[in-house]
């Protein structure tokens, strides 16, 4: 039973008419100026960013994003981000830091991009600057998974104050494909990887992966994209208002320790 | 220290007067003369992966270093089937708990705390012991102002720890950010290979980032590479060379003058008086 409705999120998550950064900005918030380009090499179409307000706030909003028909999604590199995109995050993410602007990231990704070019352009690092730098912003961060969160790739947009995932979403260290691949060197049993891998948002929630769960609409967000809109929109302006009203010190502290207690050695 | 533990490390490393030959040039040597050129190939310059107890010796002052946390271990986080029974086997194969060592000891006279990945131990993958070892080692050094160094060998994320494996990339880079707020000093040495998650976090956040010869360092695995853009890798891909001429790395630095330039920078870094550092690079 359990194996069916893993398989089902994945599905629901990868819908190609699942709801985008793309959607959610023009939902939720206003007078968005988006920002290109990392000032090294070039812009990134897999990662949109630019400035905003929620309920009247500036923010910066960031998301990785796959494309809704096959021409988007060739051109948005299938939501596979190259170094560029990361170093563009990051750029923004100072910029908002400097103007005491909260950050909002969303995040569908397959995973950061495997290219012969994103390798000579320094994916991993990249990847690992930008949750460095995260990691020690002093504004509040908020990251909603909104569909596949898979990888380094995902996680170099989600060190944040509050990780929440939708509820048909998955957060993984690896799609389920590349998992069977690495592990069994057999990609066609994802399905078996699927149950074992822990990548729904309940089972992340129970292991203190994430922060929170937003509950979807039946059939899925893209089911019913109004409710969805509704509901992340009373969340997100709950959790900046919470974030926003504590003492930088203690939002920093709680950011590290937060991640620094997740997963357990036995001595 | 846990000498017999040391003891089956050394037997392994040395082996007998059995022969090995050099997966480069074919050559054939004794793994005695292999051991006291520092596993380095005398006819072409190879270098061989070696275990982290090999490491140590070859970079540390002689009887200076003091493990630490030596028996950390796995809690098998998914219940992953097999995966006890595979660590169970890897821990008598190369008498490690997990695929990392965690030291203070002295180079040259000057403390240092270091970390050294073991490739042979599920190829080097970070799950939670790997993570959590790296975040002490660098908690350790904040609190002691000593300088780091970390020796990375890794395929990359553990697969059987899946999302805390994963994780693992965001306790290390927060834990590195905060010591180079408080102007910690960290040497990240490459070597062969440095992969995956590992390349994604503490490996790449190095002040100085130094590289073994020939070493594979990359994100994305040459297969995956290969299917996802359906043609083969240009020669020489993702070795330390590459690395270097794209700009990711201070220097390659062959593993006889390591120990040379390990100190000659801890030297060059020794603090000179306390002030406030403002960390707003990258
Ligand atoms: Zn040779």
């Amino acid at each position: 039973m359990t194996r069916t409705k893993d398989n089902q999120y994945i599905a629901l998550a990868r819908a190609m008419d699942r709801l985008s950064v793309t959607d959610y900005i023009q939902a939720l918030f206003t007078d968005f100026f988006e920002q290109h380009g990392d000032r090294l090499c070039r812009e990134d179409p897999s990662i949109l960013g630019g400035i905003a307000r929620f309920h009247g706030m500036p923010v910066t909003v960031i998301g990785t994003r796959k494309g809704k028909n096959l021409r988007e999604r060739i051109r948005f590199n299938f939501g596979m981000p190259n170094p560029e995109g990361y170093r563009k995050a990051r750029r923004l993410m100072k910029q908002a830091e400097k103007f005491q602007r909260p950050i909002i990231t969303f995040i569908d990704t397959p995973g950061a991009y495997p290219g012969i070019e994103a390798e000579a352009r320094g994916q991993g690092e990249a990847i690992a600057k930008n949750m460095m730098k995260m990691s020690q912003l002093k504004v509040p961060i908020i990251t909603v998974i909104t569909g596949e969160g898979n990888s380094g790739g995902a996680l170099g947009l989600a060190v944040a104050d509050w990780v929440v995932m939708l509820s048909h979403s998955v957060f993984s260290v690896l799609s389920p494909e590349g998992f069977a691949s690495i592990l069994w060197k057999d990609a066609s049993r994802s399905t078996e990887a699927c149950e074992l891998m822990k990548l729904t948002a309940n089972d992340l929630y129970e292991a203190g992966v994430i922060d929170g769960i937003i509950e979807e609409p039946a059939g899925g967000a893209q089911a019913n994209p109004e409710q969805m809109y509704a509901l992340l929109d009373q969340a997100l302006a709950y959790y900046l208002e919470e974030l926003s009203q504590k003492p930088i010190n203690d939002l920093l502290e709680e950011r590290y320790e937060k991640f620094r207690k997740i997963g357990f050695a036995l001595e | 220290m846990d000498f017999d533990r040391e003891l089956r490390n050394h037997q392994m490393a040395d082996g007998d007067l059995e022969l090995s030959i050099c997966p480069k040039c074919n050559a054939q040597f004794a793994k005695k003369e292999l051991a006291d050129r520092q596993h380095v190939c005398p006819n072409c310059g190879y270098h061989y992966r070696i275990g982290a107890y090999d490491r140590l010796r070859i970079i540390l002052d002689a009887d200076s270093f003091e493990e630490l946390d030596e028996t950390l271990h796995s809690t098998d986080p998914l219940d992953f089937p097999g995966y006890r029974e595979k660590l169970n086997q890897m821990r008598k194969k190369t008498g490690l708990d997990d695929a990392v060592v965690m030291a203070v000891g002295t180079i040259k006279n000057i403390p240092v705390v270091v970390v050294v990945l073991d490739s042979r131990f599920s190829m080097g993958s970070m799950g939670v012991v790997v993570g959590e070892k790296i975040t002490r080692a660098v908690e350790y050094a904040d609190e002691q102002k000593l300088p780091l160094l970390i020796f990375s060998a890794s395929g990359g994320a553990r697969m059987q720890e899946g999302i805390f494996s994963l994780m693992q990339m965001a306790k290390t880079s927060s834990a590195l950010a905060r010591f180079s707020g408080h102007r910690g000093f960290f040497i990240s040495i490459l070597t062969d290979p440095t992969m995956g998650g590992v390349t994604a976090s503490f490996a790449s956040l190095g002040d100085i980032i130094l590289a073994e010869p020939g070493a594979l360092i990359g994100f994305a695995g040459a297969r995956v590479i290969e299917q996802t853009i359906g043609q083969s890798l240009p020669e020489g891909f993702q070795r330390a060379e590459y690395l270097e001429e794209h700009g990711f790395i201070d220097a390659i630095v062959p593993r006889p003058q390591l120990r040379d330039t390990l100190a000659q920078l801890l030297l060059l870094h020794q603090p000179k008086q306390e002030a406030v550092y403002d960390s707003n690079e990258g």
